[in-house]
């Protein structure tokens, strides 16, 4: 690596995710408008587009836009429905704006030159976070103190159930960080690598390896790209999924 | 600590995601985020899509019907035909059934009344060929007694009128 | 003190390397999923489509420990 460093290739695979003030160069505070709110706020847009703008004509024989709203709503829909029954319904709103917000910092962060403020720890963390705490509560509520019968198997040997309870007690309390952790980690990592790759596509200007080099990182960057599209929407399922079996756990928690 | 040196020092060595000074910013902003497409889809997108499914889910029912109902009608429509039809084949054979009957009555009217007729006419005949023959009798004995005097005249005698008509009778008679 | 930070740099390297192994773990327990969901799917296509939801939800599990290495690998690039 130190090797190419001196041949003029540079790797800054994080630069990508860097922080920057919209307007000027000064420390950012809470409320500083970054990069970061730029693409919140395109996804916003992008979310009232689909959503609000295509279903502007409410057809009853819908046209490709609002064939598009429909169907997030209904893959969600059905996902709730599914996995967490009939009572999971009341949280529909909640589960529905988790995805469409990350569905589309996904997909639009994908946009080159584009800032993901879903590979951020901090965003998914806070989300992730959020589900946790809101699910626990929801929990407690609804079932008081039986909620903590999630945590006894009731199903195992008696001599077993205090160890399986401290298993259960301890992977409960890792799901907000594998939840955000899976979520944030996927952005970055696929970004990350697809930035590497593409540092190695200058090559070709500085010394002859590159004639084999440079069209196989590109090549690389292509497969790269098709595969973070699928992952883009992958995740977006899969946290809403984990969070809809969570909220089920919350609302049934008989093991 | 070591991390927020760094990220303190250089942005670009060190990785932004662990850059603790930008949390509180991403995460006010996240917070914004999340709220404003909360309400959005709260408010206005989710009624609407609920609604416009509903709507179809309506019309696609309420077609069905409507395509039910249409069937039900055609069925109808070709009962009531199917019954104008069975209708139409009775009267038909009805009218025919009577036409025949009445038919049959001016025929048997027609042969009766020909049948009086020709017996009517035939006791005329009779009755003339009995006039004509008791004329003709009668005729036949007046030639005959005629004949028979003229003869006995003829041959010299006199004829004594009532022996003459009894011969004559008895002879014409036998 | 030249010595010790590349001793440090060295075994930073180092280090993220032997995290990158863990990827194959992922990888190997993305191609178990697959295959076994593809060899179910096989015997009874018509419960697949039901469990397709399921797949993704284990594909995910384990391909977040993959990425847990690949984050142990960067944190040691770029962080440590």
């Amino acid at each position: 690596m130190a090797e190419e460093h001196s041949e003029g290739l540079s790797f800054h695979p994080m630069d990508q995710f860097t922080i920057q003030p919209l307007f000027g160069d000064g420390p950012i505070h809470w409320y500083t408008p970054t990069n970061t709110t730029l693409w919140m706020a395109i996804s916003i847009v992008g979310i009232i587009l689909l959503l609000i703008n295509a279903t502007r004509a409410r057809a009853v024989i819908p046209g490709r836009a609002q064939s598009v709203a429909e169907l997030a709503y209904g893959f969600v829909h059905k996902m709730v429905e599914d996995v967490t029954g009939k009572e999971g319904l009341k949280y529909f709103p909640y589960i529905f704006t988790l995805f469409m917000f990350i569905v589309f910092s996904n997909f639009l962060g994908l946009i080159p030159g584009a800032f993901t403020p879903t590979s951020h720890i901090a965003v998914t963390g806070f989300l992730a976070l959020a589900v946790f705490i809101s699910v626990t509560l929801i929990g407690f509520a609804k079932h008081g103190t039986h909620f903590l019968g999630l945590f006894w198997v009731s199903s195992a040997p008696m001599a077993l159930r205090p160890v399986l309870a401290i298993i259960e007690v301890i992977s409960y309390f890792v799901r907000p960080v594998s939840h955000s952790i899976r979520l944030g980690g996927n952005m970055m990592a696929g970004h990350a690598v697809i930035k590497v790759f593409a540092a190695f596509a200058p090559l070709i200007l500085m010394s002859g390896v590159g004639v084999l080099v440079t069209p196989l990182s590109i090549l690389a960057i292509v497969a790269m790209y098709a595969f973070e599209v699928l992952v883009a929407f992958i995740q977006a399922y899969v946290f809403t999924i984990l969070t809809c079996v969570y909220l089920k756990d919350a609302l049934h928690p008989a093991h | 600590m070591a991390t927020e040196q760094m990220a303190a020092q250089s942005q670009s060595s060190g990785m932004p995601q662990l850059d603790f000074s930008t949390f509180p910013n991403q995460i006010f902003w996240l917070v914004v985020a999340l709220v404003v497409i909360y309400l959005v889809l709260s408010r206005i997108a989710l009624p609407r899509i609920s609604s416009i499914l509903a709507e179809r889910q309506n019309t696609i029912s309420g077609d069905v019907a409507a395509a039910e109902d249409y069937k039900a009608k055609a069925r109808e429509a070709e009962a009531a035909y199917e019954k104008a039809l069975a209708d139409a084949r009775s009267q038909a054979q009805k009218i025919v059934a009577e036409m025949q009957a009445e038919l049959k009555k001016q025929i048997d009217a027609a042969t009766a009344k020909a049948d009086a007729d020709i017996t009517a006419r035939a006791a005329a005949s009779e009755a003339k060929i009995a006039e004509i023959r008791s004329n003709a009798l009668v005729t036949v004995e007046a030639v005959a007694k005629d004949t028979a005097a003229e003869i006995v005249a003829a041959l010299g005698g006199k004829a004594d009128a009532a022996a003459l008509a009894d011969a004559v009778a008895t002879r014409v008679k036998g | 003190m030249e010595n010790v930070n590349a001793v440090v740099d060295l075994g930073k390297y180092i280090g993220a390397g032997l995290a990158c192994i863990g990827m194959g773990g992922a990888a190997v327990g993305i191609g178990h999923i697959g295959g076994n969901f593809l060899a179910g799917a096989l015997r009874n296509p018509s419960a697949a489509a039901g469990q397709t939801a399921m797949l993704f939800i284990s594909i995910a599990f384990a391909e977040a420990f993959g990425i847990f290495s690949f984050l142990v690998a960067l944190l040691l690039m770029f962080a440590v």
